[in-house]
């Protein structure tokens, strides 16, 4: 099997949208399949095939922990990163008994808005973010000293615009635990350490999709807000998914800074050239970010008109404009930052993305633009 | 003071209109646009905010559609 990509060459070329998922990695692979064959009986039986599985998603769970930099009986695997949310974040809220607040930034995934809005709550509270959409960890401490608060939720990065947020500098009162999503920053950037809950889904690193991963904290008050055991794993069986991930984790956080090292200067010379077409805006902090990532609104175009031009130069990319999602609604994101919601775009680079591939990249984005712009003022 | 009729237009064609519509008012004059689309919302202040012009604020049309105000600065 040859997942590699030919030299000189690259896996899946114009493929820039690894922020909503990840092509799966050559260590995934190899560890997938070899799992599949080991790994199929239930982790929770008694015979030996159990023992095969349970043995293989035991080492799954170490290798997560150990990226973490966490303990093993810390790390529990689910069926995404959006079910790692709803179960992390609602169950230190239903360990918090009376308390039912709720304290997070405006620019959460919607994992988190829609757990929130799924426990309504007159404590919870919504804290602003500045134009390059970081929060203030003082406002947000502030916020969290409210007398019905349960839980605080911070995402490590923004998964939209790429701004890291200052987890690791949070002051908050000893009875509030913290949530954080870490989905967009896994593998890219150094896992925060400040947390009592933390959150990712595998797709996003080069795993399989369908593995998300849980850590709470062994000191952290947790049970399970769904009907259950009150076990972190919960029924999950997809041991062959978990050692995937777990490998992919492993490898991806191996490569780290060789990758961010050469990512930073291929997204900064997308940033100049999305900043050389007038009337376009570079959104998200320009030095507090991940290494990969960039996203851009151009005045006077469609952002699902520049998603399908950019498609037809051979160029996949996201977009948070309204008119490319099912709700109609802006991004929630955008919106709290004060940024333009239409004519955007997120691009979200590959490991292996080339110079090549960006320059290409530059000179199709001007050409889309051009073409879509040709009736505006 | 102009007011331009978006209403039924998706984002961003009310952004364009009001692009558009600019030209005709005086330096120092108000313009609105009326627009249900939500972008709107976001994107009349944001756009006043790139090109330079004064974000006034939002009021709300005798159909009870959004109506967002914009001053003429250059």
């Amino acid at each position: 099997m040859t997942n590699a990509p030919a030299p000189g060459g690259v896996a899946h070329p114009g493929y820039l949208d690894t922020a909503s998922a990840e092509p799966l990695h050559p260590a995934a692979r190899e560890a997938l399949t070899a799992a599949l064959e080991r790994g199929f009986a239930d982790p929770r039986r008694l015979h030996q095939r159990a023992r095969d599985a349970r043995l293989l998603l035991d080492n799954a769970r170490a290798v997560v922990a150990e990226c973490l930099g966490c303990r093993p009986d810390e790390v529990g695997f689910t069926g995404s990163g959006t079910e790692a949310v709803h179960r992390g974040l609602l169950g230190l809220v239903a360990a918090h008994g009376r308390r039912s607040g709720i304290v997070h930034s405006a620019v959460e995934h919607s994992a988190v808005l829609h757990a929130t809005q799924w426990r309504p709550s007159p404590a919870h509270v919504t804290v602003g973010v500045d134009r390059h959409g970081r929060v203030d960890t003082s406002t947000l401490a502030d916020a969290a000293t409210g007398p019905d608060v349960a839980a605080v939720a911070l995402q490590s990065a923004n998964q939209e615009v790429g701004t890291l947020q200052p987890v690791d500098d949070l002051d908050l009162p000893d009875e509030v635990p913290l949530l954080v999503d870490a989905a967009a920053s896994l593998g890219r950037v150094a896992p925060p350490q400040r947390w009592s809950a933390l959150t990712g889904s595998a797709r996003k690193w080069g795993g399989p999709a369908g593995v998300g991963i849980l850590a709470v904290r062994r000191r952290t008050r947790w049970t399970n807000p769904f009907p259950g055991d009150d076990d972190l794993d919960g029924d999950f069986g997809n041991v062959p998914g978990a050692l995937a991930a777990a490998a992919a984790l492993q490898a991806v956080t191996a490569e780290r800074d060789e990758v961010a090292a050469r990512q930073w200067p291929l997204v900064d010379h997308i940033r100049a050239a999305a900043a050389a077409i007038p009337d376009t805006e570079v959104v998200g902090d320009p030095e507090r970010r991940l290494p990969h990532l960039v996203t851009f609104s151009v005045l006077y175009v469609p952002g699902d008109e520049l998603v399908a031009a950019l498609d037809r130069r051979g160029f996949c990319v996201a977009s948070g404009s309204a008119c490319t999602a099912s709700t109609l609604e802006p991004s929630h994101v955008l919106a709290a930052m004060g940024a333009l919601t239409h004519g955007n775009v997120r691009v979200s680079l590959a490991r292996d993305t080339t110079e090549d591939e960006v320059v290409r990249f530059c000179t199709a984005l001007a050409d889309s633009v051009a073409e879509l712009r040709r009736d505006t003022p | 003071m102009i007011e331009v009729d978006s209403r039924d237009q998706p984002c961003p064609q009310p952004i364009i209109e009001l692009a558009r519509a600019i030209a005709d008012v005086a330096v120092g004059d108000l313009l609105a646009v009326v627009a249900r689309d939500p972008a709107a919302r976001h994107d009349v202040p944001a756009w006043c905010r790139m090109r330079g012009q004064e974000y006034v604020g939002e009021e709300v049309a005798d159909d009870g559609v959004p109506r967002y105000v914009v001053r003429r600065l250059s």
